[in-house]
């Protein structure tokens, strides 16, 4: 692996940049590995790269049906926070924002984590209220977040509007000063690059078809495309398709896949500080390093595997950010797309085991993941290394959806009344 | 007249010179022009800079795939927008120009110091940079990258324009009117299908607006063209819409509009809009897009003068403007060299014509050779001349393989030609497949999704001739989809010019092309070698290459660099271009403003407020709102110098002395009717209903499927197979649609109605120990009294002369009514009963105190006292579920081990240790303050008041175990302080429920 640096692109530079070499290869699968990952995103990948760095495990294939990154991880508006109410959530999403701060010089490349400050904004006494239970527990669980008068919030992000007269009027915010933003394909990228460095192997175009067991139960191995692979341990990521590829192993989860829209604008020079997100109007903000304003939505009202998504959504959440900030009217969409999104019924993820031998998952991040994947890569880890699970991801299990033990993210945003 | 403008030629107005400025400076042109065509038409080719090395860079097109000449526009306050393109922009008197991504001036531009440290900006290289120190990515690294990238500026005032939105249906809807467009279009109309005809230009005509030479059918094209759309002009089946871009293609041919309205005019009319979005679903849609013109790729291909050979063209006929003086053309198909033919004869001096195919159509050469044009095949172009504007090009000739040496052929214009693209961007939006045409070099449609024609260039004909057979084909077709079979009509087309051409990657060159900037992406300056070295890094997808270069992801959305860099990409990993593949097209296909999109929401129509028809009295008597779902409700009522606590305790005073009233008109009602009502009810609500009389009303408890508490609401029975049930404000659409949902999908065998009644009833609630008092007098056909109409009774009755459905239910703990009318009536029947009330010294009283009223009862409120994860038990309503019932919604749910295991959270009173404190809502609970953090919670606080009926602050809680803790001090820790509570029941104001009988009228 060549040591990125600036003197090391003065030196290509000089060169032509004709000596680079790949930053991973294209790798064909051998016939078994320790542990094969299922889905090349920023999770799978960053799994395989912690398997190979912390527990020495590197016989691991990480095999994707398309290109790396391609799925959400290279879709998703790069929210990171880790601002969320219950004390199992605030402990893994803070986790991630540990592993987050120091990710580019860990992996040597630059996955550009910015902690600009995601602001959301409250519209009514009872977002106050919501808010402010946050900001409590928050505080109280030794994670950032504060209230934010309306002419605080004004001076944090200048083009918000907090005249009284709008619509829904801003009453306050709450603002986590550390979280931010990452530029999403980098790290994808620089996952797959420091695991190849330690040995992985990453499978692009290579759909896995079905999770084969033994006799016994146990996995054996994974059907792609490319042949049977044969693995004792078999970690499914694989986000939308999660409920699809585990039916094969005889599991049947509890996902709804939806379609989660977002779309940019033109580049415009820098306008926009920092995130923000309005639960009340269903929309969030940020601008890219390149420009562009990023904007993304709630999801599609129905299940699908399609990410074609429709208009009505987009003329939502457009009419939604134009109500909030009335001077990007004139702004134009660049590129809209969408995402499939696997979400549980209480909107927490499921990372562990799976009661097969060998087998286990990490999915359900829905609309919020991205802002997990170091945390989520390294604790996916150390479950498939130990074969069993970190004090921190311990309470996501599967089982919790039988036994009653829900983390209802969704309902502490709660219902209005 | 300019010097580069062609007196007479043209479908401009020569007779109507128009003025605008760019960057400050007065430019004139005709009636008709674009920004670009009149600038050009003054000798102007520098247009803007470039993105990343901020070269000088002038249009290389005529149209909406226009990357570099981007410019900002303005119109006065508030109308302006950054990246217009300057090739589309119509102009008109009041219109400010202004070049962007340049200081101090777009001539002199300091970021061009970024060209010169070309070889360290190359492709990801920020990927490799920038983390050390740590600390400066945040405060040094990421502004500078920020600060240099983007284009123009956002406007930064609100935008005072209308936009508008409609909804269309028609059998037809043809994209694209060119010949194909044309011709489907008249197809199609002829047997009176429903047409709609969308062109993005501000004329429908496509290629036959810049080929004014042909003739068909014995007309001229242009009077062809003008019949053409007289015809279909005259018919009425037809919509003709120009400035139209279909901006995206939806599933089951729904088809996405913008129509540009008012941006072409100087002085637009004060109410109308300036776009319009349109949804179309359409029985057949028919593409007609056409093809878009493919750079060529070289050294210096970017040079402002150096533009697309059909560009050219089009200023030429369309604009009657010549590009330059001394032009040198550079391609690989047949159509540039018609380019050069109709610009000498324009005037311009053809230098060169340089192909890079050694045999070219001799008679292309000949008619070279005749007009003294020198014609140089199996050339190549190598580099050109000039900074801010093309002065000479560096031609080489190209023999097996090899380059010979070059020369430089001044000139003031080059004009490349790399062949066609088909224009596929809606077709793919559907996801049809493409497939690879080696024959045309092209991506052609394959495999079909949607109910579509494809027709003309947009699949690989290359003509008029073609494109006007297979458009009246495709139109046709499209008619006999729908019914109305036709046969496609013929047309004699001469002066076609039908040609061929080869696909190339970078033009051959002599020079070390890993150093050469030689332009894919122009506007995100992405070169052949960035492209070359992500497929050395390891980018082996096309949408790495795509992500790791930029390339495609401009303002143009990869319409001139796609193809070109899926070739060079193609090269560098040595596989065949279609197994490589392109790049997910994405909606919409040409940038589109948030107003349109937005169209009429916004301020008040975003999401319109719901009123009650009590709300303007609240209104004029000075009530403080506040929103409640989409409702805005009365919050309080402040009397001159009240602040909200002294209104709130005022308010509650009446109440609990008197008489207050409510207005609950915002309360969910949902009618459930049927033989099978209770059934349904039984099945959907803890409670049981099968023994609840007619007459009678009981509270009812919604659960999810997890068992969880959802929604309640008072239900009533007003005969054995109808119920009033009513829902929480913010709840009631949800609870009607899971209702739909569970009777449509898990019990379509019963037979019930559900009816939405949410806004067809006004509710008055009379609340207070003289409630009785005070209603009684206006009732009739009811007897109020404690006996004939206690607690919980429900009965149709007439209230003050408006028929009423009156419900005997107190949210408040006192005597109380709610008195439900039609909703026309609420406002008389509230102004009635408050005249009335005056002798009780009644109160009307809102949201606050009722919130307060309530909770001194220990009534929950759905959303505040419950998050989602609370139980029945956890609220302390067991009571409320029927036992022995075999099942309703969630009742499996409430048996699973973590439900039923010790530790829950459970809701329970809190005392505070000092009475003067009012906890704040949302705060912690925790059992010991002095441990670090982080701290183990053990709950929160969920409603919090302070009670003017007990003298003191209450508050209720979620806590663990709550249930067992009566009497134990718990502790809140805020900032700088701790607060002592003690735990109680829930119940603070009149346990025993005395009150609730109120006073007796006397007889
Ligand atoms: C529009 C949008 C906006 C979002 N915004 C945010 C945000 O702002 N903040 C945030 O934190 N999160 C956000 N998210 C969510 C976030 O993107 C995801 O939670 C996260 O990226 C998931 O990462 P992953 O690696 O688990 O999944 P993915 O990146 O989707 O990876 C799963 C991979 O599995 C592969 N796969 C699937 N089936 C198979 C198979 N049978 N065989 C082989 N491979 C297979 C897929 O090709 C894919 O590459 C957003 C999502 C979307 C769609």
């Amino acid at each position: 692996m060549t040591h990125f640096s600036a003197r090391s692109l003065l030196k290509n530079a000089l060169s032509g940049h004709k000596d680079w070499p790949a930053q991973w290869p294209e790798s064909q699968p051998k016939a078994e590995y320790d542990v094969v990952i299922v889905g090349a995103g920023g999770h799978g990948l960053g799994a395989a790269y912690y398997l190979a760095s912390q527990h020495g495990i590197t016989n691991v294939a990480v095999i994707d049906k398309g290109w790396l990154g391609g799925g959400n991880t290279g879709r998703n508006t790069t929210i990171i926070r880790s601002n969320y109410l219950y004390d199992e959530s605030a402990r893994l999403y803070d986790h991630a924002l540990d592993l987050w701060d120091n990710l580019s010089q860990e992996l040597n490349y630059n996955v550009m984590y910015s902690r600009r400050g995601v602001m959301m904004l409250a519209h009514s006494v009872h977002d106050e209220q919501s808010f402010q239970r946050h900001i409590h527990s928050n505080r109280l669980n030794g994670v950032d977040n504060c209230w934010l008068t309306p002419a605080e919030a004004k001076a944090f992000c200048p083009p918000l509007d907090i005249t009284a007269r709008r619509r829904f009027p801003v009453v306050g915010a709450a603002l986590q000063r550390r979280a931010g933003t990452a530029r999403h394909d980098a790290v994808a990228w620089g996952y797959a690059r420091g695991a190849a460095a330690r040995g992985v192997d990453i499978i692009q175009n290579c759909p896995v078809t079905a999770i084969r067991r033994g006799p016994d139960g146990a996995v054996t191995g994974v059907e792609t495309a490319k042949g049977f692979i044969r693995a004792k341990k078999v970690a499914v990521s694989a986000a939308g398709s999660t409920s699809v590829v585990l039916q094969s192993a005889g599991l049947r989860m509890p996902l709804e896949s939806y379609p989660l829209q977002a779309l940019v604008s033109e580049p415009v020079k820098p306008c926009f500080p920092c995130v923000v997100m309005s639960n009340t109007v269903h929309a969030y903000i940020s601008q890219s390093d390149k420009g562009e304003l990023v904007i993304g939505s709630g999801t599609d009202q129905y299940v699908s595997y399609s990410q074609r998504g429709g208009l009505p959504l987009i003329e939502h959440t457009v009419a939604a950010i134009c109500e909030v900030f009335p001077m990007f009217r004139r702004m134009r969409m660049l590129r809209k797309w969408g995402g499939i999104v696997d979400v549980t019924p209480d909107r927490s993820p499921i990372l562990g085991k799976l009661p097969v031998k060998g087998l286990y998952v990490n999915c359900g991040w829905g609309t919020g993941g991205f802002k997990a994947t170091p945390g989520a890569g390294h604790l996916l880890a150390w479950t498939v290394a130990k074969d069993e699970p970190h004090p921190i991801n311990a309470p996501f299990t599967l089982e919790r959806f039988t036994t009653g033990r829900l983390i209802d993210e969704a309902a502490a945003a709660a219902v209005a009344h | 007249m300019t010097a580069f403008r062609i007196p007479g030629k043209g479908r401009i107005d020569h007779a109507r010179p128009v003025r605008f400025t760019f960057d400050g400076r007065v430019v004139e042109g005709r009636a008709g022009d674009t920004v670009a065509s009149a600038l050009l038409a003054n000798g102007i080719h520098l247009m803007g800079r470039s993105f990343k090395y901020h070269r000088p860079r002038g249009a290389v097109t005529a149209g909406s795939e226009e990357p570099n000449a981007l410019i900002r526009t303005a119109r006065g306050r508030g109308r302006a927008e950054p990246n217009t393109r300057a090739t589309m922009q119509e102009i008109h008197e009041s219109l400010a120009a202004e070049s962007q991504n340049r200081w101090p001036a777009l001539a002199f531009d300091v970021g061009a110091i970024n060209d010169g440290l070309y070889m360290l900006f190359s492709a990801g290289f920020y990927y490799k940079t920038f983390m050390w120190p740590r600390s400066f990515w945040d405060r040094v690294y990421e502004p500078l990258i920020r600060r240099a990238a983007g284009l123009g500026r956002a406007p930064t005032d609100p935008d005072p324009d209308l936009y508008a939105s409609r909804n269309l249906h028609c059998d037809v809807l043809v994209v694209g009117g060119g010949p194909a467009g044309l011709a489907a279009a008249l197809a199609a109309a002829r047997t009176g299908a429903e047409v709609v005809l969308v062109d993005e230009q501000a004329e429908i005509g496509g290629t036959l607006l810049s080929e004014p030479h042909l003739v068909i059918d014995g007309q001229p094209a242009w009077d062809w063209l003008a019949a053409a759309l007289a015809e279909l002009g005259a018919m009425p089946n037809v919509r003709l819409m120009p400035r139209t871009t279909a901006i995206g293609y939806y599933h089951q041919n729904m088809v996405g509009l913008c129509q540009r309205l008012t941006d072409h005019l100087a002085d637009p009319p004060a109410d109308a809009p300036r776009e319009r979005l349109w949804r179309v679903r359409a029985g057949q849609v028919v593409l007609a897009q056409g093809a878009i013109e493919k750079p060529l790729v070289f050294d210096g291909n970017d040079r402002p003068g150096v533009m697309l050979s059909g560009a050219a063209q089009t200023f030429l006929h369309r604009f009657g403007v010549r590009v330059g003086r001394r032009a040198v053309v550079v391609t690989t198909h047949d159509s540039a060299w018609h380019t050069a033919f109709d610009l000498a004869a324009a005037g311009v001096r053809i230098a060169a014509i340089v192909d890079l195919r050694p045999g070219v159509d001799g008679a292309l050469t000949a008619r070279a050779a005749a007009l003294g044009i020198e014609g140089l095949t199996g050339h190549t172009v190598t580099d050109t001349r000039g900074r801010l504007r093309v002065s000479g090009v560096r031609v080489n000739p190209v023999a097996d393989g090899r380059v010979g040496p070059g020369r430089i052929v001044p000139c003031d214009a080059l004009l490349m030609c790399g062949g066609w693209t088909p224009s596929l961007h809606l077709f793919s939006h559907t996801r049809g497949t493409l497939a690879w045409d080696e024959a045309s070099g092209a991506f052609l449609p394959d495999r079909k999704t949607e109910a579509c024609q494809i027709a003309g260039a947009g699949r690989g004909l290359w003509g008029v001739a073609a494109a006007l057979e297979d458009g009246a084909k495709a139109g046709a077709e499209a008619a006999a989809a729908i019914g109305r079979a036709t046969a496609p009509g013929t047309f004699a087309v001469q002066g076609d010019r039908p040609g061929t051409g080869l696909v190339v990657r970078e033009l051959p060159t002599d020079a070390d092309p890993g150093r050469a900037k030689a332009f894919v992406d122009f506007q995100n300056d992405v070169t052949a070698k960035d492209i070359r070295l992500a497929v050395r890094e390891g980018m082996r997808s096309i949408e790495h290459v795509k992500r790791y270069t930029t390339t495609g992801m401009a303002t143009d959305q990869g319409k001139l660099s796609n193809i070109n860099g899926l070739m060079i990409a193609a090269d560098a990993l040595d596989r065949p271009a279609p197994e490589v593949g392109l790049t997910t097209f994405r909606p919409p296909y040409t940038p589109t403003s948030f107003g349109a999109l937005a169209g009429y929401r916004r301020d008040g129509h975003f999401e319109v407020t719901r009123k009650t028809p009590i709300d303007p009295w609240a209104e004029a008597q000075g009530a403080v709102f506040e929103p409640v779902a989409l409702w805005r409700r009365a919050r309080y009522f402040p009397r001159p110098g009240e602040d909200m606590d002294a209104a709130v305790a005022r308010e509650c005073r009446a109440v609990r002395t008197g008489v207050g009233m409510f207005d609950a008109s915002t309360l969910g009602k949902i009618e459930v009717v049927g033989p099978d009502a209770v059934t349904f009810l039984e099945r959907m609500y803890t409670n049981p209903w099968a023994k609840l009389g007619v007459g009678r009303c009981r509270y009812g408890l919604l659960l999810g499927e997890d068992g969880f508490i959802r929604d309640d609401g008072v239900i009533g029975r007003l005969a054995p197979d109808r119920f009033h049930v009513t829902t929480t404000t913010g709840g009631a659409a949800r609870v009607l649609s899971v209702m739909e949902d569970y009777l449509q999908t898990e019990w379509p065998d019963l037979d019930v109605w559900l009816t939405s009644t949410s806004e067809q009833w006004a509710v008055v609630a009379v609340q207070g120990p003289k409630a009785r008092a005070l209603l009684a007098p206006f009732v009739q056909g009811l007897d109020l009294s404690e006996a004939a109409f206690p607690h919980m009774s429900v009965a149709e009755c007439t209230v003050a002369g408006f028929p009423a459905r009156l419900f005997r239910v107190s949210f408040t703990g006192e005597l109380g009514f709610e008195v439900n009318v039609p909703a026309r009536h609420g406002r008389a029947l509230w102004e009635t009963l408050w005249q009335a009330g005056q002798a009780h010294g009644i109160a009307a009283y809102g949201t606050e105190a009722m919130h307060l009223l309530r909770a001194e009862k220990g009534f929950i409120i759905v959303g505040q006292d419950t998050d989602g994860t609370v139980t029945p038990q956890d609220a302390g309503l067991s009571w409320a579920i029927g036992k022995a019932k075999p099942d309703f919604v969630g009742k499996r749910s409430l048996v699973r081990p973590d439900i039923v295991a010790p530790g829950r959270k459970q809701l329970v009173g809190l005392l505070t240790e000092d009475p003067d404190v009012v906890l704040e809502e949302g705060a912690q609970i925790v059992a010991d303050p002095r441990q670090p953090v982080p701290m183990r919670m053990i709950g929160h606080v969920t409603s919090s008041y302070r009670s003017g009926a007990l003298g003191r602050s209450i508050a209720l809680a979620l806590v663990e175990g709550g249930h067992g803790r009566m009497g134990e001090t718990l502790h809140v820790p805020m900032p700088g302080k701790t607060h002592a509570v003690r735990v109680t029941g829930v119940t603070f104001y009149d346990p025993e429920g005395a009150r609730l009988k109120g006073e007796e009228v006397p007889a």
